[in-house]
């Protein structure tokens, strides 16, 4: 089912986005507005955007530490993002995180991972806590390839397998762990192949094509939805850029990184859009202009921020009986608008989900 | 009052939190059909089902890291680890994860996860099954870590640690599970962060926890009492965090210190109780502070050698004596 006009236009726009804003990230961690480690999501694009357009608002959503397009994408206020990359108290984690812990609990946005492969499991409790509950809602976690080679991904998706739980994996599979190159390091380096060995489902798709993802995860999500169990599915993508900003990327030609270049998500879809003749291309750039400027008020938000004060350094650590979560859009903007997660009562809560039947197996030679 | 062992009082507070709450869960190698590898789980998959008991496959990390991502969800899974030997292996989901989240969120997520399971000498298991690894955890910032005694303590502190919103690691001793004693009937809750005197005195005090106070401690107290020296043992079941105002109300009061733990001596949590009194009771010290601890070797499978390791009745006594200067 091909995606609305509506449709087409968001997911240029926060294909705009995401890149201007990591191109603007780029740039301040030249000047050290930023600092540490950042790792941006240019050429990713489309995996992030064709995978939330086909997702639903409420579905959860995980990555690892090259988060800052997921984050954007779920819908997330950039200003406060970029005032976290900057380390400022406006920030939604008041600092403490940083590039690589980007959470939004708002948007259903659940970080933002610095340990590779890290938010595996968690995207499986996560799936396991929806099906506890019953819920409509699948569960979405992305890692690169090389996260694909850590145990916590194999012990992970046994159990998902197994218990059919409702995580979508999708492999953003840019051909690099870091500077090696995946074959390299990787007996199978088909990642979707490896599904296989839990009996799950593994599916491959062109990450630089948005409507390709778009598709894919339409139809991985209604699998998920009808319980049948989890799915993984390989993006095939390209990071523009370095590693992190701090990788000089000798492991990659120029002609090699020239040519993917070629392959932009971002152009690809525009040209499909001026091709079907729904968008002009004036209207097209306007947009793009207009993105640039939500960038640009980003930085400036993030610059005039304040660090965080040093009462900061000993709170949320504990939750003692009665503290809230906090809810970064009121904190930082005032925001009265904010939606919450709401979790049912022990008490209000039924379990109607088995596992296993209730009945032990009979042994054998049993009458 | 009812006498139940370590293990029925646990099995108590898991029904009873389970009860009162259909988020919580527990989950664990063994711990449903098998009715748990130390039947702490016994009669619990019959009560509540299998998407509430559930059967791990062996993947510490695995499910470990399921019930953090459960936990930042709203539900409170109680994750069994077959002993602490082998929650080595999550160790990543829950130094990295559990007890970060909530400050890497800026106060967005909570974990209330409790993992659980049997710690230290199991009698005869040689080195990689006889671990008593505390110290690890109290270490991380972020932690709550319990350790009861007794079986009351085990029931009341695996029901606070269920009903607390912060990650909470209960180390229970691998030899607790057959000892009995009184646990009070109706809901009996001990809370996180107070330590216990189980035999007040005068003259030394005696700080120590888990299977250590029952195995070692209070016998040696009697011992001494033979000998007219009146030990008041200080029961911390909360390593972390510590009640520092009864154990160092007690070193005010008898003026000398023995700490007994069964794990290895060096940065180890006796170590930090030590350094604790030493500063912030030293005008009411009339000796050093003395440690009794498991050597620092590893532990061997043969009986003569594993008794020598552990502490013992004899060595606490002479540290008794030895800050009496008797």
């Amino acid at each position: 089912m091909a995606p609305s006009s509506d449709v087409l236009w968001d997911m240029h726009s926060k294909m705009l986005l995401l890149r201007r804003f990591e191109e603007k990230a780029g740039q301040a961690y030249g000047i050290k507005k930023i600092q540490g480690f950042c790792h941006l999501y240019i050429g990713q694009e489309a995996v992030a955007v064709g995978a939330n357009a086909a997702l639903k608002r409420n579905d959860y959503m995980l990555t690892g530490y090259r988060d800052h397009g997921h984050a954007l994408v779920r819908g997330g206020d950039p200003g406060m993002l970029m005032a976290e990359l900057f380390g400022r108290s406006t920030g939604y984690s008041k600092g403490k995180g940083g590039s690589m812990h980007m959470i939004d609990v708002e948007h259903h946005f659940y970080g933002g991972y610095g340990i590779v492969g890290g938010q595996i499991p968690l995207a499986a409790g996560m799936a396991f806590a929806s099906k506890y509950r019953s819920e409509d809602r699948v569960t979405m976690c992305f890692f690169g390839d090389a996260a694909a080679n850590q145990g916590a991904f194999h012990e992970t998706l046994n159990m998902a397998a197994k218990w059919k739980l409702p995580v979508i994996y999708v492999v953003e599979n840019n051909r690099y762990g870091m500077g090696t190159d995946i074959a390299r390091v990787s007996a199978e380096p088909e990642m979707h192949k490896r599904a296989a060995a839990f009996r799950m489902r593994g599916e491959t798709v062109d990450g630089m094509d948005v409507l390709k993802v778009y598709d894919a995860v339409i139809d991985a999500a209604e699998w998920c939805r009808a319980g049948k169990g989890p799915v993984l599915l390989e993006a095939h993508t390209y990071r523009f850029r370095g590693h992190s900003m701090s990788d000089a990327a000798t492991y990659r030609t120029k002609d090699e990184v020239e040519g993917e270049k070629r392959n932009d998500p971002i152009l690809k879809l525009r040209a499909h859009l001026v091709k079907e003749k729904l968008f002009s291309e004036a209207k097209l750039d306007a947009e793009d202009e207009r993105v640039k400027k939500v960038c640009e008020d980003a930085i400036a938000f993030a610059d005039g921020s304040p660090e965080p004060s040093l009462d900061e350094l000993f709170t949320d650590m504990e939750v003692r009986p009665g503290d809230l979560d906090v809810r970064p859009r009121e904190r930082v903007l005032g925001a009265t608008d904010v939606t919450w997660p709401k979790y049912p009562s022990g008490q209000e809560l039924k379990v109607t989900w088995d596992l296993e039947p209730r009945e032990p197996a009979p042994k054998k030679g049993a009458a | 009052m009812a006498s139940l062992s370590f293990r029925e009082a646990l099995n108590q507070a898991l029904a009873e939190e389970m009860e009162r709450d259909a988020n919580v869960f527990l989950m664990g190698e063994e711990v449903a059909r098998y009715n748990g590898a130390y039947k702490v789980s016994a009669g619990l998959l019959d009560k509540f089902g299998s998407a509430r008991v559930v059967d791990a496959p062996i993947s510490e990390l695995g499910f470990a890291g399921l019930g953090v991502g459960a936990a930042m969800v709203g539900l409170r899974p109680v994750i069994e680890m077959m002993t602490w030997n082998f929650a080595i292996l999550a160790m990543d989901q829950i130094v990295n994860n559990a007890a970060k989240i909530r400050h890497m969120s800026g106060g967005q997520l909570r974990c209330p996860i409790v993992v659980r399971g049997p710690n230290g000498a199991g009698g005869r298991l040689s080195s990689q099954h006889s671990q008593a690894l505390e110290a690890h955890y109290v270490h991380i910032p972020g932690l709550k870590v319990v350790a009861p005694s007794t079986p009351a303590d085990a029931k009341g502190l695996l029901k606070s640690a269920i009903r607390d919103d912060n990650p909470v690691m209960m180390f229970e001793g691998e030899l607790l599970y057959g000892t009995t004693g009184e646990v009070p009937d109706g809901e009996h809750l001990v809370p996180i962060g107070s330590a216990d005197i189980k035999r007040p005195g005068s003259d030394v005090t005696l700080i120590t926890w888990s299977r250590m106070l029952s195995a070692v401690v209070l016998p040696a107290a009697e011992a001494l009492a033979n000998e007219g020296i009146d030990a008041e043992v200080v029961d911390l079941r909360t390593l972390k965090p510590l009640d520092e105002a009864t154990v160092l109300a007690s070193v005010h009061k008898t003026h000398r210190a023995v700490i007994i733990e069964e794990g290895w001596p060096w940065a180890s949590v006796g170590a930090s109780v030590s350094d604790l009194i030493s500063r912030e009771a030293f005008d009411s010290l009339d000796a050093p502070v003395a440690r009794v601890n498991g050597l620092d070797i590893n532990m061997a499978y043969a009986a003569n050698l594993e008794r020598a390791t552990l502490p013992s009745v004899e060595r606490v006594v002479a540290a008794a004596k030895e800050v009496l200067y008797r």
